[in-house]
């Protein structure tokens, strides 16, 4: 589904990608892991198309077309979708109305009808259930005053709402307790299935323990340096990164 | 500028002795104003002798006025004697096909999604007999006619209620109010007389749409709206569709009045041609808007949706004469290229226990200066006076400006006064978050700026509102990226 071949990319001039390889199929949970600045997120938001930062090698195919062609609406048009690690704000545009023009957008560029009134608000109250998330929130202006629980829930929501074909959690779980964890983690767990895939960006392995991988990579310095089963990322708790780190250096010695 | 006003003296008076008079046969009067053109102008409209009197007065004022120099607005000096003041109804030339209209104006008409009816009727192609909007005219004012409102053009109501006329006109704005004020009392062409009589609730928006005679009243418009005790009534002024005028300078005065426990709601959607993408042509609007909440338990509420024309200078505003009355003002200005803009209101509290709201939204981006300037004056006697301000002014892009003055004056100690003002900025970060749900760059800044102006919007007519917010995305196309 997913091919991504020597990716490289920087921001502002300074090179954060340097050289990344990934391949994703259908039905696969990918987690990407790595210390603080090793290029996690600019890996979800290169895929997303966001426009600070620069490709400057390497190639992306998605579904084989060449993602890094397209603008980051058509990529959604695409299904991909990003659950952002901080969700913006949008005073006056409630949810329901942000996602009524974003589903009927994203089906105007696959060539499909738009929804009515009612067929959207069917397909809300079937989503809203799997993600269990309030109707009263969906009415309020979108993300504003939400808590960190319920900015990542509706993020979930809205990845329900779109049904994209790949899903990338970028730190999904960070500002989360507990319990919304595992309303998160669930609603992740249902909308799996054997046709979609799902990239999770991650620093902590507690995430894991409710989504559970099929495979592990840890980036370092914008590499994946080391990739396994869900094992790895156990593994990854119990040593910490410097584990990897000084693994590293001693393969650079040897 | 007191050298000035001698020339120009020197000028009217010489062309007086001179016995200059104007051809009353002509369609159109000479470039230039003096009492003579306003004499013409009254005599073109067989005004009674105490109306061209009032003219008059108003005339020798503004001779003697200064054109207003606070306005954070810039613009090359107006000369006044090269200005047609008056030329009749001129008939549009009628077309027979929408094929015939301009393409890029039907374009836009498609994007605020107008009806094919409607966008014949705004460009001038003759409708159909079945659904020809003079005869739907008809049937309204017939309706209207029962319940006892007045509603129709100015030169029609000086006609038929002289006395309703000659009683308010000038009450609420007098002719001296301020120079473009005693400039339209001196020569306004034409415009809307509305009466609501006492406990009738209107049942229907009034609007210019289907007071279609009237719709070509020129640049010196003159609305007047009385409301009797304890009646209500909604008005519209303007459309959505795009305005092209010849005159370059407008200046209108509205005067609302209402009586006691009686409700005006003004909403006007003003979009003539702001000029090219240079910041060339486009129209001057000087607008002096006035409610009096003259009974008490009055309410007067003014919403506007400003998104044309090159410079906008207008302050809708309330005196809160009667005890309880109430005045409201939800705007939204939106200014884009090089757009100019200082509107805002004046809130006069007379009246004890009188309460005012003001939400001002502003909305700049291009190289356009979008100002918000209020007043808020609680008198003496006012006691418990209450008032709310909310102004917020949003930017794209970094070559616009935005600028507040609030101007507070409290002589009653009882008074409470509260003002909140933010500024923002359209953020990449939202616009990114809309692009990878699918939704496009042009569509993320129209849900954005909706969203933002929602308050106010929220407070038109529903069909206007639809219209509104589409309105407010064509103004701001391509305004990011």
């Amino acid at each position: 589904m997913l091919q991504i071949k020597n990716l490289q990319a920087s921001i502002e001039g300074k090179q954060i990608l340097n050289g990344i390889d990934l391949q994703v199929n259908a039905g696969e949970v990918h987690a990407i892991m790595g210390p603080n600045g090793s290029g996690k997120s600019t890996l979800a938001s290169v895929l997303a198309g966001r426009e600070e930062y620069e490709v400057t090698g390497g190639e992306v195919e998605f579904l084989g077309k060449n993602l890094l062609e397209l603008e980051p609406d058509q990529r959604a048009g695409e299904g991909i979708f990003l659950a952002f690690q901080y969700p913006v704000e949008i005073p006056g545009v409630s949810t329901v109305n942000f996602m009524k023009t974003a589903v009927n957008k994203i089906r105007a560029y696959r060539g499909q009808n738009a929804l009515d009134a009612v067929a959207f608000l069917q397909l809300m109250k079937e989503k809203m259930k799997l993600v269990e998330i309030d109707q009263a929130l969906l009415s309020r202006s979108l993300n504003e005053g939400f808590s960190g629980g319920e900015k990542k829930r509706n993020e979930i929501f809205q990845m329900a709402m779109l049904e994209p074909t790949l899903s990338i959690l970028d730190e999904t779980d960070s500002g989360l307790d507990i319990d919304a964890l595992r309303i998160v983690a669930n609603g992740v767990n249902k909308l799996r299935n054997k046709n979609n895939a799902t990239i999770v960006v991650t620093h902590y392995q507690r995430l894991l323990d409710y989504i559970v991988p099929d495979f592990v990579h840890v980036l370092y310095k914008g590499r994946i340096v080391k990739s396994g089963g869900k094992e790895l990322a156990k593994e990854l708790e119990a040593k910490g990164y410097d584990w990897i780190k000084s693994q590293l250096a001693d393969s650079v010695i040897s | 500028m007191a050298k000035d006003n001698q020339v120009l003296e020197e000028i009217t008076s010489k062309e007086y002795e001179h016995g200059w008079t104007v051809n009353l046969e002509a369609d159109e009067a000479p470039k230039g104003l003096n009492e003579d053109i306003v004499r013409f102008i009254s005599a073109k409209k067989n005004e009674p002798e105490w109306l061209l009197e009032w003219r008059l007065k108003a005339f020798r004022h503004w001779q003697k006025m200064e054109e207003p120099k606070w306005p954070n607005v810039h613009y090359p000096a107006i000369n006044y004697q090269d200005i047609i003041y008056y030329s009749a109804p001129k008939k549009k030339k009628e077309l027979t096909d929408l094929n015939e209209v301009d393409p890029e104006l039907i374009k836009t008409f498609e994007k605020l999604g107008i009806s094919l009816t409607e966008q014949k009727r705004l460009t001038g192609v003759a409708v159909d007999a079945v659904i020809d909007s003079v005869s739907v005219a008809t049937t309204f004012k017939d309706k209207l006619a029962e319940l006892g409102i007045v509603f129709c053009s100015f030169s029609e109501a000086v006609k038929e209620h002289p006395e309703l006329i000659k009683k308010y006109l000038g009450s609420v704005v007098p002719m001296n109010d301020n120079y473009f004020a005693a400039l339209n009392s001196a020569v306004f062409s034409d415009g809307s007389f509305c009466y609501i009589p006492k406990g009738v609730r209107c049942p229907m928006e009034l609007s210019t749409y289907f007071r279609i005679n009237a719709a070509n009243t020129g640049q010196f418009e003159r609305t007047l709206i009385v409301a009797d005790e304890g009646s209500y009534v909604s008005y519209l002024e303007g459309c959505t569709a795009p305005m092209r005028d010849e005159n370059q300078l407008h200046a209108a005065v509205v005067e609302l009045y209402a009586m006691k426990d009686a409700e005006i709601k003004y909403s006007t959607v003003q979009n003539w041609y702001p000029g090219d993408k240079e910041g060339k042509g486009g129209i001057y609007n000087f607008v002096t808007k006035r409610g009096l909440c003259f009974g008490d338990h009055s309410k007067i509420s003014w919403t506007q949706v400003e998104t044309g024309s090159a410079i906008t200078w207008k302050y809708p505003s309330c005196v809160l004469k009667g005890d309880y009355s109430m005045g409201e003002f939800y705007s939204v200005a939106v200014t884009n290229n090089y757009q100019q803009a200082d509107t805002g209101t004046k809130m006069i509290h007379i009246g004890k226990n009188t309460k005012s709201r003001i939400v001002s939204k502003g909305i700049s981006a291009g190289k356009s200066q979008n100002s918000y300037r209020g007043q808020v004056h609680v008198m003496k006697r006012a006691t418990n006076a209450r008032n709310f301000s909310q102004c917020d002014s949003l930017l794209m892009g970094d070559q616009c400006g935005a600028h507040t003055f609030p101007y507070i004056d409290v002589e009653n100690q009882t008074a409470r006064i509260e003002h909140e003002a933010t500024t923002s900025k359209i953020g990449e970060d939202q616009i990114f978050y809309c692009l990878q749900r699918g939704i496009d760059e042009e569509a993320a800044v129209a849900l954005i700026v909706n969203g933002y102006a929602k308050e106010v919007l929220n407070q038109l007519p529903m069909e206007f509102a639809v219209e509104a917010q589409k309105l407010l995305a064509l103004t701001l196309e391509g305004s990011v990226g």
